[in-house]
């Protein structure tokens, strides 16, 4: 087979920001998601609002930030105030459509680790940043993305700590829970891109990247993952890939 | 109104050994880092640091063990770090006490005290393990009145019964301590851009330090009031401190400075290291300007200046290694 000519990280970009709707309200945070917000603005989504939970709606971005807390993200936006003001206005009332999420750990239902990794969170044997915004964000938007890197560990059969809850034990168990709306719609990975089936809401692969087998992504995940009706994913266009590398991200500070 | 002008060290000594504080900004931007650096330098110990999402504010206090006890939602500089190695070895070694909450649950804590009531309720964390895991169990809490007797309480709405709400305690510190672009000697405040939750995070301290970039004319601020989201009889002190958030950005000011953040982090990640950042750039150093020189003076801050209508240095090289 050719050597692609695009990368991972472009792939995923891409397959990211196929996931927004125009005129959808996204809450991102920085890294692969800014690429696909930034990427969707510019194709099939001119319309799509950008909410940084650091206190800014609807930036024009010139330049891709570093954080949510980044000068660049009061670049044209049409609202700047606090974390107060974008969590319980936007957030918890209801205006996120999409919220992109990641995590150290992921498990079939869609619940991320982004705490630590050891049973006793008391004593873990890695810590990691802490929930930041993504807790609240699995919580209150609309539905979730979740990125992640497709490793055997990474997808594990439980995760050793719920940062951001997903559909939990499954069926209507977050719906049982309080949890007023969302829930996980789509996991995009460096393997392929998996959903959740409507009534168990466990995860199914829906697309492999190219160069991949179904097999080899059912390898890699330590739970089941059904696969029969999984087709290669959509390689980048041209046209998707220019506007990545030219007008996204001409830094290059995430793209590798 | 009497002048509150003092000097940063001056500043920082007012907080004792075990002080309960909140920093302003949030992971890469208006960090009040003179304040923290002197904190370092006077030998403070035990302290208790509540926020939502510090970065290397927190990172360099913890690794320099003047850190007791956090209350916290995230703690990193975001895509320049994805975890602040300090509190990520502190954790790991048992050198810290800490509770996870969100960054929504911690900013509607301190809301809550802002607003002088004992709980706010949100819809948020229901299903996490941030509900049913804790870090201080009850007889740490118990032993600490600077800690929450409880970390949060599920509840159904005594108005729906199948509405179900989290409740969360309000935070009160003994400290909170800003960095803004722009004070008045009498303690008006201008935050341009972004104000994260330092308007609530003043409000429920019992005395406010505020560091700023420039110190202006009262007039200059009362022409647009709707600008100024504290009044000047909620702060205490004010210092002058030019730079005073570097290696972080101030909009409208300056930039972040990647090139100190990535040497801050190569740092971090190794005890040995992080006490020769330590020596060459804060205890080794007389004051701020000592540091502003330490990490290359103008020829390094010149770059990092924000060009007007950006707010930033938009031709900042900014590629990670």
């Amino acid at each position: 087979m050719a050597t692609p000519d695009y990368t991972l990280t472009e792939l995923m970009a891409v397959t990211a920001a196929r996931e927004i709707r125009d005129g959808e309200v996204v809450f991102a945070g920085t890294g692969l998601p800014m690429l696909g917000v930034m990427l969707a603005q510019r194709t099939h989504a001119p319309e799509c609002v950008i909410i940084f939970e650091a206190g800014t709606a609807a930036s024009r971005l010139a330049h891709l930030p570093m954080s949510v807390g980044d000068p660049r993200v009061m670049r044209g936006a049409a609202m700047a105030a606090g974390l107060m003001e974008v969590f319980t206005y936007v957030l918890q009332a209801g205006r996120v459509d999409v919220g992109f999420l990641s995590g150290a750990q992921v498990d079939r239902y869609g619940n991320i680790n982004s705490t630590s990794i050891g049973r006793d969170p008391g004593h873990p044997s890695v810590r990691f940043s802490g929930s930041g915004g993504a807790c609240d964000i699995a919580c209150l938007a609309k539905r979730t993305i979740i990125i992640a890197k497709h490793e055997k560990r990474r997808f594990p059969e439980t995760v050793d700590y719920v940062t951001s809850p997903g559909w939990l034990q499954g069926g209507d168990s977050r719906e049982a829970s309080g949890l007023v709306r969302g829930g996980p719609d789509t996991i995009v990975t460096t393997m392929g891109v998996m959903r959740f089936q409507p009534e168990s809401k466990a995860v199914y692969l829906m697309n492999y990247h190219p160069g991949l087998t179904p097999t080899a992504v059912a390898e890699a995940t330590s739970f089941p993952l059904d696969v029969r009706h999984a087709i290669e994913t959509r390689p980048p266009t041209p046209l998707e890939l220019r506007i990545l590398r030219e007008e996204v991200d001409p830094e290059r500070i995430f793209l590798t | 109104m009497p002048g509150k002008l003092i000097d940063v060290r001056e500043a920082a000594a007012l907080i004792p050994d075990g002080a309960t504080v909140s920093f302003g900004g949030f992971t890469t931007q208006r960090h009040p880092m003179a304040l923290i650096y002197e904190l370092i330098r006077l030998g403070r110990r035990n302290l208790y640091l509540f926020g939502h999402s510090p970065g290397g504010d927190w990172d360099i206090l913890i690794g320099a063990g003047c850190v007791k006890r956090v209350e916290l939602a995230y703690e990193a500089d975001e895509a320049f770090s994805t975890v602040g190695p300090c509190w990520r070895r502190a954790v790991e070694n048992g050198r810290i006490e800490w509770e996870d909450y969100s960054n929504f649950s911690m900013v509607a804590r301190f809301t809550a005290g802002a607003m002088g009531i004992p709980f706010i309720p949100v819809r948020s964390l229901l299903g996490s393990d941030l509900v049913t895991r804790e870090g201080l169990g009850p007889a740490a809490r118990r032993a600490d009145p600077r800690t929450s007797a409880k970390k949060l309480h599920v509840m159904d709405s005594p108005f729906d019964s199948r509405d179900r709400v989290v409740l969360v305690p309000a935070i009160h510190t003994e400290f909170a301590v800003l960095h803004v672009q722009k004070a008045t000697a009498c303690g008006t405040v201008r935050i341009e851009g972004q104000t994260f939750a330092d308007v609530q995070q003043a409000h429920c301290a019992d005395t406010v330090i505020v560091t700023a970039e420039d110190i202006v004319e009262e007039d200059d601020l009362r022409r647009e009031p709707e600008r100024n989201p504290i009044p000047f009889f909620v702060v205490n002190h004010v210092c002058h401190v030019p730079y005073g958030a570097h290696p972080y950005a101030v909009f409208n000011c300056y930039d972040y400075d990647p090139l100190q953040i990535a040497e801050y982090h190569g740092a971090a990640r190794d005890d040995a290291a992080f006490r020769a950042y330590l020596e060459k750039y804060v205890l080794g150093v007389e004051d701020f300007a000592g540091y502003l020189e330490a990490v290359g003076g103008r020829r390094r801050l010149e770059p990092l200046r924000a060009s007007p209508g950006f707010g930033y240095s938009p031709d900042l090289p900014r590629r990670r290694s």
